[in-house]
């Protein structure tokens, strides 16, 4: 177990010396482009190359590259030009707003999917196991903006039920919670087609072991025999995918975000991509990596602690 | 190839040999016409795939053509079957030319991503130790990143084309090919038929590409369906965010994230291309469920 965890740690340092010198040379690479980025399209050449001395983006790459691992260790994450604002701050700012709206979509998504999941596949190719594989798959086909479209359309257009945009600011008579709902509704739909799909595959293979058999045949309950037997060892390799979509909910959903004006952290790294923030793109990209590396690990673990088989 | 020993190319020759063959052939189609989810999925991937290519005879205007008095009233009627969009630009005409670059795209990326995710794959299983090493961890880090951020990052830098975003899926998509045909090539290379094309001194390339390969594909095709589909959401999710494939050509994403703010009034310039796109996805997510069902038959 503790071999385990400090080998995973080491993966996920090097993974992010990897990444972190992969956007860095990305855009940093020529050394006048910085200074471009920074100061736009319609600042004179001497004024690009006085920037480019002050900053001392004349000097090789690596050079500047450990200059910045330097920077980065003592925790100064630079200056976002997109926000005007503190990297550190804007960064936490759009985190903790995804957070919420990841927090919300988990709690729903986890029981939901484990449910359908395990009542399609205790009967593999029963009739309520077609009806549920057959919707998820339709669910998980249709893209997320699509979704946002379609509820939107039902729930604000037609019936004045919601608000179409979900942008925090309590205003235009919605409360944040009614603002959260249609983004939620998305993510959740969306993401529950695949781990239904999951949940039930695991649960399908459960149900034709021994054990389950024995547990029929010796007149146990059908229900205590799913309950006490099957689910708990369906769950396992779930599990490690239930983890993964923290990772998902974290950075994927921002076409969500977008469809819903929600200042959230994906749009936060698609305004900086696209405004060209360096500083914001680069400390940005690290915290997707890392909290998808530690989610990564504690899928894991959780696997481990769920299976006593290969708790080494 | 050019060795008449080669078992494979002997027996493929052969005329029994390709009867069989065909005879397997027919069954499986006619397996896959059995399957409900697969036959619907076929014929929805099938009309785009009509669709798409007889877009430039059917489609009533010009994709790019302004109808500017069609724009007072932008709702269907009997000159815009689906109406227009916010520039009086004739939906259904957008629709039909907007599945043609989907239809290449998605499809190429996953050709690129399975060719060299098997090469990666192969090399890992077949050689081991630190080649094995290298390739595993390579391949970690690449799928340990949010792909839809990596996705924003190389685009947003690069600019978008269409063979910007097909290098960007190859990429990003062939470490999780790679990592299963590493699977089963681990599995594969100890067969009788592996250490007997050793012993005949054939080639690594050899052994892997003809010997090992062809006994790797049956997961592999599933996954490629499923994959065409899911690269078919990226690429309309990259339109929509505005770093998909550039203007004024119709392409499905871009076409609702131009509209889309403009829901409360004219509903349906969105919905028309959201529903086009879940069409398609739809059609290949259920003709990957059928091959799977297929596949668990025999």
């Amino acid at each position: 177990m503790k071999r385990f965890v400090v080998k995973h740690l080491l993966f996920l340092l090097l993974t992010l010396f990897a990444v972190s010198f992969l956007v860095f040379t990305l855009n940093e690479f020529s050394p006048g482009a910085v200074a471009r980025k920074i100061l736009g399209a319609y600042a004179t050449q001497e004024q690009v190359d006085l920037l480019t001395r002050q900053m001392g983006l004349d000097r090789p790459v690596l050079v500047r590259y450990v200059d910045y691992l330097g920077a980065l260790a003592s925790g100064d994450l630079g200056y976002s030009t997109r926000f005007k604002l503190p990297v550190r701050e804007v960064i936490f700012k759009h985190l903790a707003n995804t957070a919420l709206l990841a927090a919300v979509a988990f709690a729903c998504i986890v029981p939901l999917s484990t449910v359908l999941g395990a009542v399609a596949g205790m009967r593999e190719a029963s009739r309520l196991d077609r009806v549920i594989l057959m919707f998820s798959t339709v669910i998980a086909s249709i893209p997320e903006f699509a979704l946002g479209v379609f509820l939107a359309s039902v729930f604000v257009v037609w019936l004045g039920w919601l608000p179409g945009t979900a942008t925090l600011v309590a205003g235009g008579g919605w409360s944040v919670a009614a603002q959260l709902v249609l983004p939620v509704a998305v993510i959740v739909l969306f993401d529950s087609g695949y781990v239904v799909s999951m949940v039930r595959a695991s649960m399908v293979e459960v149900m034709q072991r021994p054990y389950i058999r024995t547990a029929v045949l010796k007149g146990l309950p059908f229900r205590a025999v799913i309950l006490r037997h099957a689910l708990r060892n369906a769950m396992l390799t779930p599990v490690t995918v239930i983890m993964l979509q923290i990772n998902y909910l974290v950075a994927g959903v921002v076409v969500v975000e977008t469809v819903f004006a929600y200042p959230g952290f994906g749009r936060m790294i698609l305004e900086a991509a696209l405004f060209k923030d360096i500083a914001l793109i680069e400390a940005g990209a690290l915290v997707a990596v890392f909290l998808a590396v530690v989610t990564n690990i504690l899928g894991d673990v959780a696997y481990m602690l769920l299976d006593p088989r290969i708790r080494a | 190839m050019s060795t008449p020993v080669a078992a494979g190319t002997l027996s493929a020759s052969s005329p029994a040999a390709s009867r069989a063959w065909a005879r397997w052939r027919r069954r499986r189609v006619a397996a896959l016409a059995e399957s409900t989810p697969a036959t619907i999925g076929i014929a929805i991937v099938l009309a785009w795939a009509v669709l798409a290519l007889v877009a430039p005879l059917i489609a009533p205007y010009p994709p790019n053509a302004n109808d500017m008095a069609a724009l007072a009233h932008p709702t269907p009627s009997k000159a815009h079957w689906l109406g227009t969009d916010h520039l009086g630009r004739d939906l259904l005409s957008r629709i039909l030319w907007g599945a043609r670059p989907v239809l290449v795209i998605a499809p190429l990326a996953v050709l690129g991503a399975a060719a060299l995710g098997s090469l990666l794959g192969l090399a890992a299983g077949y050689y081991g130790r630190w080649i094995d090493l290298v390739i595993t961890r390579a391949c970690d880090i690449v799928l340990s990143f949010p792909v839809i951020i990596l996705y924003m990052i190389i685009l947003a830098h690069f600019g978008s084309s269409a063979w910007n975003i097909v290098g960007v899926l190859t990429l990003t998509k062939a470490p999780i090919i790679a990592r299963i045909v590493r699977g089963m090539t681990l599995d594969l290379r100890e067969r009788e038929y592996v250490a007997a094309a050793k012993m005949r001194g054939e080639s690594a390339l050899y052994i892997m590409l003809v010997e090992i390969l062809p006994n790797a594909r049956g997961p592999l095709v599933v996954d490629m369906c499923l994959r065409t589909g899911y690269n078919v959401i990226i690429i309309g999710a990259l339109g929509f965010l505005g770093i998909g494939l550039p203007p004024p050509d119709p392409d499905w994403g871009g076409m609702v994230k131009d509209t889309y703010g403009m829901m409360m009034v004219w509903p349906h310039m969105a919905l028309f291309p959201c529903a086009a796109i879940s069409s398609l996805v739809v059609g290949f997510n259920l003709l990957a469920v059928g091959l799977r069902e297929l596949g668990l038959r025999d």
